[in-house]
């Protein structure tokens, strides 16, 4: 479960960090021809990071404090700032990570949409309502797709008039099975597509099984999609009159890029990206033949996430936010209620850390102690007030019966430990994914992560107690707290299809992508896999991706003779195949340069 | 958020790679539209419904139940460790309070194999059940346990493990024997002497639908259990018992089987046969699922079900109230009828002869029962295979008494190796697995 940090509402001007204040100074001269620069944007709780990368590395950044109530400023200020004087000419896109959609999300702040949905035989739909808008109607289709009861399309147009009467602009349309006979959302679409702005089917916000998660995305979809639209908007026309026209595409939850203009139709695609942030800023930085577990530390929560062989494992479902689960494709990310500015208290004699967030660390004006105050004592954090820190430490270290400098390394120690524990309770969690035939349950891949990459403010302090205290080998992602908006920058399209082939039927369809084709007979696994992997180019193709930068894998393959009346009618194939998430080609040069920059303590402004 | 009433476990393993041939019923494609059905639900999302990994068994689990001819890895794939391995799972985490109910939703099924096993039989080669309930009897100290075996076929595999068990109560209902395999199952069919009155067959005709169903667990089973006062209660949740199976010619329907889970309140519930995967399956396993969570299931209707057409006549319904009350006096007598079949009698002995349909062969059993006034009592089974392989296979039951420990070490180290290819010998109370071979 994502628990998302505390927005800080302040109102600032750009700080160029790391520089002191008479280097703050507009450069005359511009940057080297002939160089490819891509820019990086990711919002996150407390401070938006803003990068410039390129050839040499890593050639300007940003951060500015969060305004939540004025997000579209943040962006097109960072955006602007981050281009100044630059040749724009030189830049290749922008990569925008943004909490939009998500804090729109957690707060409620939504407009109004409304849902037909059409079920049959199992749980009642009733169950799976997400708003007040939300219109169950007969209709029915069975596990392999066909019609059990055609809809109801009297109940379809009232339904539709009474929204429309409500004002409602946009809705969701979504049929229990319609992944494998979409032929009834269509239908209703049909029907109703001329009352609405727009229509969300389900089997095209998702390709994969749950009812009940296919009905939440396509709701969140359509809910998302008038402020995503209006941001996508607002941004392109700013870009336009100041003169800076590149592309742009957003950051999805699972690590991948998607042009800006293809997210219109699937705007619950910019949701929860922050996390996917950080862990593609770490790729770079970890060893391709390797397991590795990333550990984002940030004020709130720490977020962790695995990489194998440089790859980052993905949820198993989709995105859960607030109290919504979906089927919105995602990085696997574990988050623990663990981070610089936990609370620390004593209870019965006992020291407890988190797993909530009273305001920021004593030493900088907050009202209880915390991790990062402990920090302070030992001598190991700097720029704030240490006076206020050792009052709230001495406050704990009463409690407890020791000195101050004892309290002090007890709290660090403990986070540490508790970290890493929730970090093998992650990987447990991992090894312990059910499976479903007999080579994964007795041959299965179990995951044994040997590193540790940590990244986030306090990553060098915490990166140094971490190999003290256990085996893995330990390092700190360079320039550590931009990380996120590197990762943001470097990051290439991933997306998956999934196909389901009927040779009984003689019919494949992915449902996702609109497509269904008669097959001929003889149709095999070998076939299906292109025909899967053809789809997968085309998508990705679609979203942005550049030709030659597509890794694709199968992620499951699965064949069934289908058998009635003790005859073979023939074969029923599944397939997914996906683009793995990872780095954009040129990534391997730019983390090189980032690798000098760090060792030469190298601070671009 | 859905929310279960009771907090339910989930092992499915529908080993997706492996068959008894391409186009058997027991093949990879069985359980995929349950997997399916159960997906799109949204189950697994339903708080207070986990799924765990399915486990695998160890040879010893094996043979704490099976005498394996000649030994477990020949008579097994690697299937059968993982589907038996799957009920083991759900039986530690219920007994280790990470739920408080489970089903295991696995294949291959088990409930006709035996005690000796030779091969396979009726799709199955090993019983999961079985080797689940004597590893918690073994692990956790579980001691009575009821076996309710609702499959549409006798589980005469299970029968057999605990003919000679009085802490083990079976009762099975099932098609009658005289229309469908395994052609056993009948009323006085009640256990060895030491045990009679806790194997009970509730045999019922065919086109019993759910009124005949509920009425037999009503009449007969929830009775006896309320009177046998088990630690545990385990359901063979066989699911050939539906309209549509194409094996069997019975009448029951997903809300039935719901109905029949939440009357009887299993701990435990096992899947075991079924072949109706598109039309049954998917709708009895949700409906049962739901029932086991204390949730809502009256929505679960099969596409193809309808109520009157199911209607059992009237002598059907006459049928099965005679049937449970033989069975309710088959119980009540039962200290009786353990009295007068001990009555001078040392060794008890009894011949069986098992047909192997799946491999195709006969096995001929010569069974010797020491009758014991303190305990279960101690047994031998001399086994054989034509042109195959005999064995002498000693049991010593779990509270096994001084002397029938005596007797069964005695049989097993003294007895002349001679005619058998092996001796095989399980110590239940040391847990101990031992053979002799030539």
């Amino acid at each position: 479960m994502i628990r998302l940090t505390t927005m800080i509402i302040s109102v600032s001007n750009v700080i160029d960090t790391h520089c002191p204040a008479s280097r703050r100074i507009r450069r005359n001269d511009p940057i080297d021809q002939g160089q490819t620069m891509i820019i990086g944007l990711d919002v996150g709780g407390t401070h938006t990071d803003v990068v410039l990368v390129g050839e040499n590395g890593l050639e300007r950044r940003i951060k500015v404090p969060t305004d939540t109530s004025a997000l579209f400023d943040a962006v097109f200020s960072g955006l602007e700032h981050i281009t100044r004087d630059i040749d724009i000419s030189q830049i290749s896109h922008a990569v925008l990570s943004t909490t939009l959609t998500t804090n729109a999300i957690v707060q409620d702040k939504l407009p109004a949409v409304g849902m037909i949905v059409t079920s049959g035989p199992g749980i009642d739909p009733e169950n799976f309502r997400t708003c007040e808008h939300y219109y169950r109607v007969a209709g029915a289709m069975d596990h392999s797709g066909r019609e059990i009861l055609k809809p109801d399309e009297k109940a379809v147009e009232d339904a539709a008039s009474r929204m429309r009467d409500s004002g409602i602009e946009y809705v969701g349309v979504v049929g229990k099975f319609s992944i494998r006979n979409p032929a009834h959302e269509k239908r209703i679409r049909e029907i109703i597509s001329p009352m609405f702005e727009k229509v969300f089917l389900g089997h095209n916000v998702s390709g994969n099984f749950s009812f009940p998660r296919r009905i939440t995305t396509a709701f969140l979809n359509a809910s998302v999609y008038p402020l995503h639209k209006r941001f996508f908007e607002a941004v392109r026309q700013s870009l336009d009159k100041k003169g800076i026209q590149i592309p742009i595409y957003i950051l999805k939850a699972d690590g991948g890029t998607m042009d800006f203009e293809t997210s219109i139709d699937f705007p619950g695609q910019s949701i929860l990206s922050g996390p996917a942030a950080s862990v593609m800023g770490s790729i770079g930085f970890a060893a391709d033949d390797e397991e590795t577990i990333v550990l984002d530390i940030g004020g709130t929560t720490t977020d962790m996430a695995v990489l194998i062989n440089g790859v980052p494992v993905l949820a198993p479902y989709g995105i859960e936010i607030a109290e919504h689960k979906t089927l919105i494709r995602a990085l696997h990310s574990y988050s623990v209620g663990l981070g610089g500015d936990s609370t620390v208290r004593v209870e019965h004699g006992h020291l407890f850390i988190g797993p909530d967030r009273t305001g920021p660390a004593m030493a900088y004006d907050g009202p209880e102690p915390t991790p990062t105050d402990a920090l302070f004592v030992l001598g190991k954090a700097q720029n704030g007030d240490r006076e206020k820190a050792e009052k709230g430490i001495e406050a704990i270290a009463q409690l407890l019966g020791v000195s101050t400098a004892e309290a002090a390394r007890r709290i660090f120690d403990q986070t540490c430990r508790e970290i890493l524990d929730s970090a093998r309770q992650m990987v447990s969690l991992i090894n312990s994914r059910p499976v479903y035939t007999v080579r994964e349950a007795l041959h299965g891949h179990q995951i044994k992560p040997t590193r540790l990459l940590v990244l986030g403010g306090p990553a060098p302090m915490f990166a140094e107690n971490f190999t003290a205290v256990s085996d893995y080998q330990v390092s700190v992602v360079p320039h550590w707290d931009v990380a996120n908006a590197v990762g943001t920058a470097l990051s290439r399209t991933t997306c998956e299809v999934t196909l389901f082939a009927d040779t009984y039927k003689l019919e494949a369809s992915a449902p996702e992508e609109m497509f269904i084709q008669a097959l001929k007979p003889g149709f095999t696994m070998a076939d299906a896999t292109e025909m899967a992997t053809e789809l997968l180019e085309k998508k990705a193709l679609r979203e942005g991706a550049s030709s030659g930068d597509l890794v694709t894998d199968v992620t499951e393959a699965l064949e069934f003779n289908m058998v009635r009346d003790f005859r073979m009618i023939g074969k029923n194939i599944r397939i997914k195949v996906q683009v793995r998430p990872g780095l954009i080609g040129q990534y391997e040069k730019i983390i090189a340069q980032i690798k000098k920059q760090s060792r030469n303590g190298d601070h671009p402004c | 958020m859905l929310k279960a009433k009771t907090h339910t476990g989930l092992v499915f393993f529908p080993a997706y790679d492996w068959a008894i041939s391409a186009t058997h019923p027991e093949r990879e494609e069985r359980l995929l539209y349950t997997q399916d059905q159960i997906s799109e639900e949204g189950l697994l999302d339903v708080e207070g419904i986990d799924e765990f990994k399915a486990g695998v068994v160890d040879i010893k689990d094996v043979q704490r139940v099976h005498f394996c001819v000649p030994d477990a890895r020949s008579v097994m794939t690697e299937s059968h460790f993982i589907s038996a391995g799957g009920a083991k799972t759900i039986g530690k985490a219920k007994m280790d309070g990470l739920v408080d109910r489970g089903f295991a939703l696995v294949r291959p099924p088990g409930h006709h194999a035996m005690r000796v096993v030779h091969g396979g039989r009726g799709f199955c080669n090993v019983n999961n059940e079985a080797i689940m309930i004597e590893y918690l009897r073994q692990a956790y100290g579980v001691d009575r346990v009821a076996i309710i075996d609702t499959d549409c076929h006798h589980g005469d595999g299970t029968q057999d493990i605990y003919w000679h068990d009085p802490d083990t109560l079976f009762i099975s209902m099932h098609q009658d024997g005289r229309t469908l395999f395994p052609g056993t199952g009948f009323n006085n069919e009640t256990g060895g002497p030491t045990a009679a009155g806790t194997t009970l067959n509730i045999p019922l005709p065919p086109y019993t639908s759910e009124e005949g169903f509920l009425t037999v667990l009503e009449k007969a089973v929830l009775p006896i259990l309320q009177e046998f006062k088990p630690d545990l209660i385990v359901n063979s949740a066989g699911q050939d018992n539906h309209f549509t199976d194409p094996l069997t010619n019975m009448n029951f329907s997903a809300k039935g089987y719901a109905d029949l889970t939440a009357r009887l309140k299993p701990d435990i519930a096992v899947l075991e046969g079924g072949y109706s995967i598109e039309s049954a399956l998917p709708y009895v396993n949700v409906g049962l699922i739901l029932a086991m969570a204390g949730m809502d299931y009256s929505h679960v209707v099969e596409p193809e079900y309808s109520a009157e057409r199911l209607r059992q006549g009237p002598s059907i319904t006459a049928t099965i109230e005679k049937t449970c009350q033989q069975v309710i006096d088959t119980w009540n007598d039962r200290q009786n009828i353990r009295i007068r079949m001990q009555e001078n009698v040392i060794y008890a002995e009894r011949h069986n002869t098992v047909f192997y349909d799946t491999d195709g062969f006969y096995e001929s059993q010569h069974e010797t029962l020491q009758v014991c006034r303190e305990c279960s009592g101690v047994l031998k089974i001399d086994s054989s295979v034509e042109r195959k392989m005999r064995v002498l296979a000693v049991h010593i039951p779990r509270k096994a008494c001084e002397n029938c420990r005596k007797t069964g070490y005695q049989w097993f180290e003294k007895t002349d190796m001679g005619p058998y290819d092996m001796i095989l010998l399980q110590d239940r109370p040391e847990d101990q697995y031992r053979v002799r071979k030539k």
